[in-house]
């Protein structure tokens, strides 16, 4: 066995321990330790991922000295590999991004809680990724949804408490129904390790026995997990969620670790119920319905909205509808867009939260959207970065946005009956999202009517320049910083990465997919 | 008398009770109750998973007298898994309680409709 196939061992355990360590340290030392953390375990994951890459197959990792039916073990291969590479970046960068707002929002005393709960979210996030054990993963969707709920309350604001107990009746009402489902499975399969449990499943669908548990247990660990993950009619607690917390919360949030219970939940089909029992059950049409619906429901909401940080909030219900739309196909195709999407959206969402900061900072920290009016001329990268995101989820070429539409559509043909309503739901939806980003870039470079009557100098430009100063007092921070405009660059770079060279990560996908099963 | 449901009556009875608390931790607007019915929740899992790891006539999985003999003592299995999600379900608990407590100094109910309309309020001032 090579030293690479430790690595994911290593990387859990090493976000945990980092999470150990801060809780001794200041703030300053507890966010170095964090990002320390992340890079090496972004690092490690890569190496991973080569690994499986260059062999061309997946390993299991024995945890503890007890072999395969009974022990724990976790499970690397290519899709494992990626998505920890890409969920490790983007982390990176959303805290990178969000640290001066961090720093100002979070009590100077409670800074290193902040990342201790990054690192617990980190560990939890890889554990999702790699584990081959259902117990394992459903105690690391609770850490999961614990350290969530300490990013959301560690901004001590009247909203962001009250939306963190809506977050947690929320998750726990999803952790439950895939607390029995786990029960359940393990009732009827005797397993909790997915490989000997798949073969247990086969081994009862062969024989035609357990028909309506099977299909109990598929109905409520998709509805847990979707209940997590803010499958449309199940959403309303995440506007409040991603809008009132801090912005380095919002883009972890929104970016991760909702896509951490999706992978699971694609994992535990391909991996333990097997794909053609899901497809059979019809459960897929279920979550098919639900995500056209939220598709079609969330950019109803975000249009009506006027706060921009809960537009971009219910812009997720959109986004995640259209990922559970791709589950819902059935095909191998959708699925692969599926997780393209699952990518695409934690960049995309991320840069959008993040160089919304960026706008805020130069526009004072109101609420309406239209308080942003000229800041695309004030902070001109926070401008592009929010642009370019927008765009992206639009789904303007080059962009990876674009992409993941791409596939949505040529997966849609591949299944006659839903070929329809995927393709008109897809068009709609992206008029809809279209309508409220692009007013949101309009307003972005508009210059605010008051200042063009009052300035006198010919340059628009200078006057608002002018003008941004002598408002200057309402925002907290004279410019951005080189930290949040490093990260929007990385973030900018980081989408028309996935969106020119989709061709490659797209067909390592599918790689990965075949080696699910 | 001898319906499934009946023969397996204390799945059933763990499936009920599932039902109850998952009821009252989406349904009740008490924050107290809300996680009351969590526990109740969580608790019907356990019982679910204690019955199912029970076998008729046999002992707990502790070496006691010397036998060493499988088919002497019940799956230790589920019992383990009890105790994980024991721990899970107290800090769960723990957890929420002090975020009750804070909306409770904060807006002084602990109704949740109360709670949040208030917050808006306060935002809105």
């Amino acid at each position: 066995m090579s030293l690479v196939q430790n690595f994911p061992f290593f990387s859990i355990i090493l976000a945990m321990f980092s999470g150990i360590l801060s809780s001794v340290l200041d703030g300053k030392k507890a966010r170095n330790v964090s990002l320390a953390a992340i890079v090496m375990t972004t690092v490690m994951s890569a190496a991973v991922l080569h690994f499986c890459v260059r062999t061309g197959q997946s390993y299991t990792y024995m945890m503890g000295h007890f072999p395969a039916p009974w022990g724990n073990e976790i499970r690397a291969g290519v899709l494992e590999g990626q998505t920890a590479v890409l969920f490790g970046v983007v982390m990176f960068l959303a805290v990178v991004g969000g640290m001066d707002h961090t720093a100002m929002d979070v009590e100077e005393s409670k800074q290193n809680l902040f990342y201790i709960m990054i690192d617990l979210m980190l560990s939890s996030l890889l554990a999702l990724i790699y584990t081959n054990d259902l117990f394992t993963a459903y105690v690391f969707v609770e850490i999961n949804t614990i350290a969530g709920c300490g990013l959301i309350m560690i901004r001590q604001i009247g909203r962001s408490l009250s939306s963190a107990i809506r977050y947690m009746i929320m998750s726990q009402l999803g952790s439950g129904l895939f607390l029995i489902g786990l029960s359940l499975l393990y009732d009827v399969t005797g397993h909790l390790l997915m490989s000997p449990a798949k073969e247990a499943v086969a081994a009862i669908e062969a024989a035609g026995l357990y028909e309506v548990p099977m299909l109990v247990i598929m109905a409520v660990v998709s509805v847990g997990l979707a209940i997590k993950s803010g499958l449309y009619p199940f959403h309303y607690w995440i506007p409040d969620t991603y809008g009132y917390a801090t912005p380095t919360a919002s883009a972890v949030l929104s970016g991760l670790v909702s896509k951490g219970y999706i992978f699971l939940l694609i994992k535990i089909f391909y991996r333990v119920l097997g794909r053609e029992n899901v497809i059979a059950s019809q459960i897929v049409n279920v979550l098919f319905v639900f995500g056209l619906a939220g598709m079609l429901m969330g950019s109803v909401h975000a249009i009506l909205e006027r706060d921009t940080r809960r537009m971009i909030a219910y812009s997720s219900v959109a986004q995640i509808g259209y990922i559970y739309m791709g589950i819902g196909l059935g095909t191998q195709a959708g699925m692969v867009a599926a997780l393209f999407h699952m990518f695409t959206h934690s960049a995309t969402k991320a840069l959008l939260f993040i160089s919304a900061v960026g706008l805020y900072e130069v526009s004072g920290d109101r609420k309406d959207f239209r308080s942003l009016q000229g800041s695309g001329y004030r902070n001109p990268l926070a401008g592009i970065g929010f642009a370019v995101g927008s765009l992206s989820m639009v789904g303007f070429p080059m962009l990876s946005g674009f992409i993941s539409k791409l596939l949505f559509a040529t997966s849609a043909l591949q299944s006659p009956h839903k070929m329809l309503p995927t393709v008109i739901a897809l068009a709609i939806s992206t008029i809809l999202n279209a309508v409220y980003f692009l007013r949101l870039v309009i307003t972005l470079y508009t210059i605010p009517e008051a200042e063009n009557a009052a300035g006198k100098g010919n340059d628009k430009r200078q006057r608002v320049f002018v003008a941004a100063k002598g408002q200057g007092e309402a925002s907290a921070f004279p410019a951005s910083s080189r930290k949040l405009r490093l990260a929007i660059v990385s973030f900018i770079l980081l989408n028309l990465v996935l969106g020119l060279c989709s061709q490659p990560i797209v067909n390592q996908i599918g790689n990965g997919l075949t080696m699910f099963e | 008398m001898n319906t499934p449901l009946f023969v397996n009556m204390e799945e059933t009875v763990s499936i009920i009770l599932f039902g109850i608390g998952f009821t009252m931790l989406m349904l009740h607007r008490n924050l107290i109750k809300k996680i009351l019915g969590m526990n109740i929740m969580d608790t019907a899992v356990y019982l679910f998973l204690a019955v199912k790891g029970y076998i008729r006539g046999r002992m707990v999985p502790i070496v006691a007298d010397g036998i060493q003999d499988v088919s002497a003592y019940i799956n230790p299995v589920p019992s383990g898994l009890v105790l994980t999600g024991i721990v899970v379900s107290v800090s769960t608990t723990a957890l929420m309680l002090a975020l009750t407590i804070r909306l409770y100094e904060r807006y002084g109910s602990l109704d949740l409709d109360e709670i949040l309309m208030r917050a808006k309020e306060e935002e809105r001032a």
